[in-house]
């Protein structure tokens, strides 16, 4: 009998095609994700004069410099045209199938990949975009990958790994109402830290996982790297598959039925050890908001930021004192005395139907006091969305209703946060100039982004939705 | 790609905890190739200000560390965002080599295929360093990757380093090439791996 293993060791020696003496093992690769960001990728590429080794694995998809407003054909500035005109050219000439700007599936990459059924439990997924650890949701090994290892990948179709060590994260209990994957996920940022998971890969599990739907592990997963995993991955199960039956690019009929025969195998045997085990107790965890530069920044809505004065470690405390210099705010403040000046919805965290429903459920026939800009995950999603109404809510609510993209969570489509301006969003990093030079970032949930919508400040969602009840 | 065994070279302190490559290379700067020059947009936003002018308060600014060619930074130094360009934009600048408490996986993955070496030292070294060259900063130091120390003044330090990434570094070995040499076990895996997992192949007639 084999010793106990865990899933991630699991989904690693199912890939592994050469292990060599000094620890490095050359992995198979089964999805690879490309957007205009590749260019560089393909740009080495075309140096070596080389092909794609399998294309029929590869899918593009034009996401970070698509615009949200006006006619998707017709971007003003020239040099973000020619980011999706390079996607849309570098695919072509290597026959890769791509989602773009005409396509009704386009939208964020780490959000068409599961909708489309692409991305599947078991396998390996790499595209060269640090979230792309979101995949591992579905039971998939999943990492972003810089330019050189897009090139690797794209030439070959594998790519070289050190097994990273493995940290088990256990969330029991049951979550309180109003409480998001987006809130669990940054209270485990906050115990471990930005840096606390590096050099591991993240099994999620526990009570509070498995009550979150395939859009929450989605969110949760995303944000491992955050905490500086390699991934995060969840195992599979009755939901996942649930999930995935119909997608387009799964499996069908009796190759469905064999399939998860297969991904049912996919669970850390009973007594597989893991270097590091962290436990959070999910009925513990509140509403949180970030407050300064770093999504370990993060405490519940009903804190107050920390004082540098009162900090005995010198170093921590002119951390501190930066991060609230930068972030324009006074030392010790409430959280919800904090004013915002906008809103934003949208990114490959949280722009997924359940998270616009989250959002919606709380601007229904109410008003938001800031401007605003909601972005669907995808253009299936924003669809999705119209057929239900929601799109009717955030307008009514005074927020604009864009188009799919990556939009101001990274800010090079040219929708951009301006200097000094305090968003609140619902995305992934509230790094100093994140969504622009001098904007200011707090991350929350959806639900809690539609709360400072309607209040102008940081907000505890919780009443706003007690009010709701009849 | 450059090998790396020893330097010699003056180095910066960046005292800053989880200092992202947002930092390093702003987001507005990706569609830029690498032929336009990165190095000069290198930590942009912190080393300039909105107007253009270079910031006399940064380490970087100030003459005794304009030529650096080493960085001393702190926890999570590169974290964040795959953007390889940090690492161009750092290179192009000149830097060889980025000395810190602990690095964003992804940013040293891409620092060993450009030659940049990232060296882990202990928080209370890199602390030490940090003070050392603030009271002195022309003091020059010298790395050596085969032995793996760093002298500073009088002190030498240990520093630690993934094997595999010593070694690639030492000889700045093509990792194209060397995959290209496993070529038959490539093929042999991808034909066991299609009965093992008929499911992972993409479903053939989904396009629309």
């Amino acid at each position: 009998m084999t010793a106990p293993q865990t899933l991630f060791d699991k989904l690693w020696a199912a890939h592994e095609v050469v292990r060599r003496e000094d620890g490095e093992s050359l992995l198979w690769v089964d999805r690879h994700y490309v957007h205009e960001g590749s260019f560089q990728g393909f740009g080495k590429l075309a140096e070596r004069r080389a092909a794609v080794a399998e294309p029929g694995l590869t899918f593009g998809v034009a996401d970070h410099y698509v615009p949200t407003r006006g006619p998707r054909r017709s971007i003003a500035d020239p040099e973000i045209a020619g980011m999706v005109r390079q996607l849309e050219e570098n695919t072509a000439k290597h026959h890769i199938k791509l989602f773009g700007l005409d396509d009704p599936r386009q939208g964020i990459v780490h959000v068409v990949g599961p909708e489309q059924g692409l991305t599947l439990p078991g396998l390996l997924v790499v595209c060269g975009d640090s979230h792309t650890s979101t995949h591992g949701a579905l039971g998939a090994y999943a990492f972003g990958i810089g330019a050189s290892e897009v090139a690797h990948v794209l030439m070959t179709q594998t790519i070289w790994q050190k097994p990273p060590k493995r940290m088990h994260i256990t969330v029991d209990g049951r979550t309180a109402p109003g409480i998001a994957a987006k809130d669990i996920v940054l209270a485990i940022i906050a115990e471990i830290g930005a840096d606390g998971a590096t050099g591991h890969a993240i099994e999620y599990a526990g009570s509070a996982i498995r009550a979150l739907s395939i859009e929450g592990r989605l969110t949760l997963c995303n944000m491992s790297i955050e905490a500086g995993g390699r991934c995060g991955v969840v195992a599979p199960d009755a939901a996942t598959f649930a999930y995935l039956q119909g997608r387009p690019y799964a499996p069908r009929g009796a190759e469905f039925d064999r399939a998860v025969e297969a991904w049912s195998a996919l669970s850390t045997d009973r007594d597989a050890e893991f270097d590091r085990e962290v436990m959070l107790d999910g009925a513990a965890i509140a509403p949180i908001v970030t407050w300064g530069t770093s999504p370990e920044d993060a405490l519940p809505i009903d804190a107050c930021v920390p004082d540098p004065a009162r900090e005995p470690d010198p170093a921590r405390g002119r951390y501190l004192r930066e991060a609230l210099d930068y972030m324009g705010i006074a030392p010790g403040k409430k959280l919800t005395d904090i004013a915002i000046d906008r809103v934003f919805i949208g990114s490959c965290t949280n722009a997924r139907i359940e998270d616009l429903r989250a959002a919606a459920a709380v601007l229904a026939g109410r008003t938001a006091k800031v401007p605003g800009l909601v972005s669907a995950g995808s253009t299936l999603v924003k669809h999705r969305a119209e057929e239900e109404g929601l799109d009717r809510i955030f307008r009514d609510a005074g927020l604009e209703w864009g188009e799919s993209s990556c939009s101001m969570c990274v800010g090079i489509n040219g929708d951009l946060v301006a200097p000094g301006e305090r968003c609140a969003s619902t995305t992934n990093r509230n790094f100093r100039g994140r969504q622009g030079p001098g904007a200011r970032t707090h991350l929350m949930s959806p639900a809690m982004v539609a709360a400072a919508a309607v209040t102008g400040r940081l907000a505890d969602v919780r009443p706003l939705l007690a009010e709701r009840k009849p | 790609m450059e090998k790396f065994a020893r330097l010699t070279a003056t180095a910066c302190p960046l005292d800053r905890t989880n200092l992202n490559t947002d930092q390093l290379i702003p987001a507005r700067f990706l569609k830029v190739p690498r032929s336009a020059g990165l190095g000069k947009v290198l930590l942009t936003d912190l080393r300039f200000d909105a107007d253009g002018n270079a910031r006399p308060d940064f380490p970087l600014n100030q003459p005794a560390w304009r030529e650096a060619k080493i960085i001393v930074g702190g926890r999570n130094f590169g974290c964040g965002s795959s953007r390889e360009s940090a690492v161009y934009a750092l290179y192009d600048y000149g830097i060889r080599c980025v000395i810190a408490p602990s690095f964003g996986d992804i940013f040293a993955g891409n620092a060993v295929q450009n030659g940049l070496l990232t060296a882990i030292v202990s928080d209370a070294d890199a602390a030490e360093l940090m003070a050392a060259l603030t009271r002195t900063p022309e003091l020059p130091v010298t790395i050596d990757l085969e032995q793996q120390t760093i002298v500073c003044g009088n002190r030498s330090y240990a520093f630690t380093i993934d094997p595999v990434r010593r070694q690639r570094l030492l000889e700045g070995w093509d990792d194209i090439a060397l995959t290209e040499s496993y070529r038959d076990r490539i093929a042999a895996f991808k034909a066991r791996d299609r009965n093992a997992r008929p499911w992972a192949a993409p479903a053939k007639d989904a396009q629309a």
